[in-house]
C-alpha cells in the first residue's frame, strides 16, 4: 500500500476524503465544512445587522429576523467554532504527542460524518417551511409554541451532530492518554495538547445532558410527550437546567483550546519557553472543572432564590482566577522576549485586551443583583462576543495562519494575513464596544427593530458599520486563502523557524504515517531542546520498523447518513404516512451498518520497513 | 504481538483485553463512555425526579397506587443474576475456556431476555389497568423515558452479545476477540447498575410516596 505518491483523478480524491480515517484529512473535512458553516454564520450576522442599522427598518420581518437570529447562534457554535476547533485538534494534537494517528481512527471519520450531516440537516430547514426561531437556548416555552418544524430541524440536527461530538471528544481523551510517544509525560505535553485533554473531558460530561435535553423535546414536540407541559404537570424549567449544563461548559469547551492556541502563538513569537507552564495547566484543569459549578448563574433572574443565586455567583467569579492566572502567564511569556510580529502573535496579542474585557463584563454579570439590570439587554451580547469573539474566534484565525503551512505545506501571505487582522481587529471592536453602552441604555436584546427617539440610532448605525468591517476581512481571507493555494509555494517542516513542539520537527503537510520512527521525547518543547543541542531532527525512540496502519471505511458516511434519513422520518410521521417507515429504514441503515462493522474483520495493514526506507518524502522521526 | 496470533492456555496472558494497543484503547474508551452514559442516566433521574407523581388531575395514578414490589423484585434478580453470570464468562475468557465462556453468555443472554419480557409485560399492565401511559401525564413521560431508555440498553446489549456470540463461535479467542467480549460485559454490568438505581429510586422510593 504506498500508493498515496501517485497522482490521482477528482473522483479517487473525492472517494479518498469520503472514507478516510487519517486524522489529518478528516482535520481538512472539518477545516472546509467548519468555515462554509462560519460564512453562512457570518451572513445571517450582516443579515441582523443590516435589519438594526437604522429604526424601524423592514428589510426583514420579525418572524424572518426571530429564524436569522437563532440560527446565526447556533450555527456559530455547533457548526462553526466546534468544528473548526476540532480541525485543529486533529491536524495537531496527534502530531504534538508523537503519535501516529488517533486512538480510534474509525470514530474519529464517524464523528465529522455525523456532525456534517447534523449540520446539513439543521440547515435544510431554511428551504423546508422555516428555520428554527426559539433562539439559541430553544426554552421550552417558547419553542414549544413555535409552529410548524424548525425547532425538530433544531433538535434532530444538533441531536446528530453532538453524537459526532461526543465521539470525538472520547477519541481525544484516550489518544492522549494512550497513544503519547517516549517520554512525553504529561507534564511536557504543550499546552493545545492540554487544552485538548481537559475540553475533550469536557465534551463527554456536557453533552449527555445535552442529548437527553433534545431527547426530551423531541418527545414533547414529536411524541406527545409533556416533559415541559405545565398543563400535564411538566415543568419548563427543566429545559432550562438542561440545557445551561450542557450549556456553560460549553463556553469553556470553546474557549480552553484557544487558550491552548494562544499558548504556542506566543511561546513560539515570544521565543521562549511558556511562562509558568505548570500553573497554565493547573489553571486549565481548574477552569474545566469550575465550569460545571456555575450553569444556572443563566438563570439568575428565573427565580430559583437567593441562596441558590449566591452560590453560583459566587462559583462564577471564582472563574477569574485562574483566567488572570493564564492572562499574566502569556504577559510575563511576552516578557523579555523577542517577539516577531507575525499574523499569529497579532492575534494573540489583541486577544488579550478583547478578552480581559469579555472577562470583566463577565464578573458584572456574575453578580446576581446586578444581572437583574443587564439581563436580556445588548449588554450581555456585548459581552459573549468580547469572549467568543474575541476568544475562540481570534484563536481560530491566528490558528489557522500559523498551522496551515503545516496542514497544506504552504504559507498564507503575510501581507493581507495582517490585512485581515486590522480590518477584523478594529471592525471588531466597532460593532460590538458600543453595544455595552446600547445595553446599559436599556436596549433588549433579540428584538428584530426599535423605534426612533429612544437615542438608539447612533450606536446601531456605528456597529453596523463595523460589522461591514469584519466581512471586508474575511473575504481578504478567502482571497488570501484562494492565492496561496494557486501559488502553492511550498515549504519546509519549520516554517517559522521557531517551533518548539514535536509537529514542527517532521514535514509539512506530514506524511501519512506522521513519524517513521517515534521522536525520543527529551523535555518540555522537545524539538527546541534538540535545536538547541545542534540536532536538526528529533532523537528516534525505535529503530525504523514496520508501522500498523487503519484501512479506510465508508461505513461512517453511511451510518450517518442513515441518521439523516431517520431524522426526517421522524420529523414527519404526524403528518405524512411514511414518516414511521422512513425512521424504520433510517435506524436499519444505521444499524445494519454497526452489524456490518462488527461482523467483518478489520485488522488493518503494514507499511514495511523496506518502504519506509525506500520512501525519501517520509521525514526521519 | 500480532492480534490473531493462536494461543493455548499456557501462553494466554493474564489480561488478555489489554494486551494489544487496539486493545488498550477500547478498554480505556468504554469506560469513558460509560462516564458519559452515567450523566445520560443521571440526567434522567433528575428529570423523574422533578416529574414524580406530577399528574394534571386526581383521576391519575401516583407511584404508590401503580408499583408492586414482587414483580420488580423478580426483575431485579434477574438481572443480577445475568451480572453475576456475565462475571462468570469473564473467568472463563480469562483461563482460555471458550466454552465455557459462551455458555456463560448464554446464560446471561437467556436471563437477559426474560427481563426484559417482564418489562414489555410491566408496561402492558400500567397502560392497560391503570392507564398510566407515555402521554397522559408528565409523570408518565419521565417514568417511561427513564425505564425506556434502560430497557433499550438492554436489548441493544442482548443484541451486541448475541452478535460476538454467534460471529465468534467457530474462531474462539484471541488478542482480537477477547477485548470485544470484555467491553461487552462491562457495558451489561453498567446496565445492571443502572437498574439498582432504578428499583431503589423509582420502585422503592415510589413505593413508600
Amino acid at each position: 500500500m504506498s500508493t498515496y505518491a501517485q497522482k490521482k483523478g477528482v473522483g479517487a480524491v473525492l472517494w479518498d476524503y469520503l472514507t478516510t480515517v487519517d486524522h489529518k484529512k478528516i482535520a481538512i473535512l472539518y477545516l472546509i465544512a467548519g468555515g462554509f458553516f462560519f460564512l453562512v454564520g457570518g451572513l445571517e450576522a450582516m443579515f441582523i445587522r443590516i435589519q438594526l442599522a437604522v429604526p424601524g427598518n423592514d428589510f426583514v420581518s420579525a418572524g424572518v429576523y426571530n429564524e436569522i437570529l437563532t440560527m446565526h447562534g447556533t450555527t456559530m457554535i455547533f457548526l462553526a467554532a466546534m468544528p473548526l476547533i476540532f480541525a485543529f485538534m486533529n491536524a495537531v494534537m496527534p502530531l504534538q504527542i508523537g503519535a501516529r494517528d488517533v486512538a480510534f481512527p474509525f470514530l474519529n471519520s464517524l464523528g465529522f460524518w455525523l456532525f456534517f450531516f447534523g449540520g446539513v440537516f439543521l440547515n435544510l430547514s431554511w428551504f423546508l417551511g422555516g428555520a428554527p426561531d426559539a433562539g439559541w437556548t430553544s426554552y421550552a416555552s417558547l419553542s414549544l409554541a413555535s409552529e410548524g418544524h424548525g425547532i425538530d430541524f433544531y433538535v434532530l440536527g444538533l441531536q446528530i451532530s453532538g453524537a459526532g461530538t461526543l465521539i470525538g471528544g472520547i477519541n481525544f481523551l484516550v489518544t492522549i492518554i494512550n497513544m503519547r510517544a517516549p517520554g512525553m509525560t504529561y507534564m511536557r505535553m504543550p499546552l493545545f495538547t492540554w487544552t485538548t485533554f481537559v475540553t475533550s473531558a469536557l465534551i463527554l460530561f456536557a453533552f449527555p445532558p445535552l442529548t437527553v435535553a433534545l431527547f426530551l423535546m423531541l418527545f414533547d414536540r414529536l411524541f406527545g410527550g409533556n416533559f415541559f407541559n405545565p398543563d400535564m404537570g411538566g415543568n419548563t424549567i427543566i429545559w432550562e437546567h438542561l440545557f445551561w449544563i450542557f450549556g456553560h461548559p460549553e463556553v469553556y469547551i470553546l474557549v480552553l483550546p484557544a487558550f491552548g492556541i494562544f499558548s504556542e502563538i506566543f511561546a513560539i513569537f515570544s521565543r521562549k519557553r511558556l511562562f509558568g507552564y505548570s500553573s497554565m495547566v493547573f489553571a486549565t484543569v481548574l477552569i474545566g472543572f469550575l465550569g460545571f459549578m456555575v450553569w444556572a448563574h443563566h438563570m439568575f433572574t428565573t427565580g430559583l432564590g437567593p441562596i441558590a443565586n449566591a452560590i453560583f455567583s459566587v462559583a462564577t467569579m471564582a472563574i477569574a482566577v485562574p483566567t488572570g492566572i493564564k492572562i499574566f502567564n502569556w504577559l510575563f511569556t511576552m516578557w523579555g522576549g523577542s517577539i516577531k510580529f507575525t499574523t499569529p502573535m497579532l492575534y494573540a496579542i489583541a486577544f488579550i485586551p478583547t478578552f480581559t474585557m469579555g472577562g470583566v463584563t463577565g464578573v458584572m454579570l456574575a453578580s446576581a443583583a446586578q444581572d437583574y439590570q443587564y439581563h436580556d439587554s445588548y449588554f450581555v451580547v456585548a459581552h459573549f462576543h468580547y469572549v467568543i469573539v474575541g476568544g475562540v474566534v481570534f484563536a481560530l484565525l491566528g490558528g489557522l495562519h500559523l498551522y496551515w503551512p503545516k496542514m497544506f505545506g504552504t504559507m498564507l501571505n503575510e501581507a493581507l494575513g495582517k490585512v485581515t487582522f486590522w480590518l477584523f481587529l478594529i471592525g471588531f471592536h466597532l460593532t460590538f464596544f458600543i453595544q455595552h453602552f446600547l445595553g446599559l441604555m436599556g436596549m433588549p436584546r433579540r428584538i428584530f427593530t426599535f423605534n426612533e427617539g429612544q437615542g438608539f440610532e447612533t450606536a446601531n448605525l456605528v456597529s453596523t458599520v463595523g460589522a461591514f468591517f469584519m466581512a471586508v476581512a474575511t473575504i481578504v481571507l478567502l482571497i488570501n486563502v484562494v492565492m496561496t493555494i494557486a501559488k502553492n509555494k511550498k515549504v519546509g517542516g519549520d516554517p517559522w523557524g521557531d517551533g518548539r513542539t514535536l509537529e514542527w520537527a517532521i514535514p509539512s503537510p506530514p506524511p501519512f504515517y506522521n513519524f517513521k520512527q517515534l521522536p525520543l521525547v527529551r523535555g518540555l518543547d522537545p524539538y527546541w531542546i534538540e535545536k538547541m543541542e545542534g540536532n536538526k531532527e528529533m532523537t528516534p525512540a525505535e529503530p525504523i520498523g514496520d508501522i500498523h496502519m487503519p484501512n479506510n471505511s465508508f461505513v461512517p458516511f453511511v451510518i450517518s447518513v442513515g441518521l439523516f434519513i431517520a431524522a426526517f422520518g421522524a420529523m414527519y410521521h404526524n403528518e405524512h404516512s411514511w414518516g414511521i417507515p422512513v425512521l424504520i429504514i433510517g435506524m436499519l441503515v444505521v444499524f445494519g451498518s454497526m452489524f456490518f462493522r462488527s461482523v467483518k474483520d478489520d485488522h488493518g495493514y503494514h507499511i514495511h520497513k523496506e518502504e519506509l526506507m525506500d520512501d525519501d518524502k517520509g521525514g526521519k522521526a | 504481538m500480532k492480534a490473531d496470533e493462536k494461543f493455548t492456555y499456557e501462553t494466554w496472558p493474564a489480561a488478555p483485553e489489554k494486551q494489544t494497543l487496539d486493545g488498550k484503547n477500547k478498554f480505556l474508551g468504554f469506560w469513558l463512555f460509560l462516564g458519559g452514559e452515567t450523566v445520560l442516566f443521571a440526567t434522567l433521574f433528575a428529570t423523574y425526579l422533578a416529574l414524580k407523581d406530577r399528574v394534571p388531575n386526581s383521576d391519575h395514578y401516583l407511584a404508590k397506587d401503580l408499583f408492586e414490589i414482587p414483580l420488580v423484585f423478580v426483575m431485579t434478580m434477574l438481572l443480577l443474576t445475568s451480572s453475576l453470570t456475565s462475571v462468570y464468562a469473564m473467568y472463563h475468557m480469562k483461563n482460555f475456556n471458550f466454552k465455557k465462556m459462551q455458555l456463560w453468555l448464554g446464560i446471561t443472554v437467556l436471563l437477559g431476555l426474560a427481563f426484559l419480557g417482564l418489562e414489555v409485560y410491566e408496561f402492558n399492565h400500567y397502560v392497560h389497568e391503570y392507564h398510566h401511559t407515555f402521554t397522559s401525564s408528565a409523570f408518565g413521560t419521565a417514568f417511561y423515558t427513564l425505564v425506556g431508555f434502560h430497557g433499550g440498553h438492554v436489548a441493544f446489549g442482548l443484541a451486541w452479545i448475541i452478535t460476538l456470540m454467534v460471529r465468534n463461535a467457530k474462531r474462539g479467542l484471541d488478542l482480537y476477540t477477547a477485548p470485544k467480549f470484555y467491553v461487552a460485559s462491562l457495558y451489561w454490568h453498567f446496565i445492571d447498575v443502572v437498574w439498582v438505581f432504578i428499583f431503589t429510586v423509582v420502585y422503592l422510593m415510589g413505593m413508600v410516596g
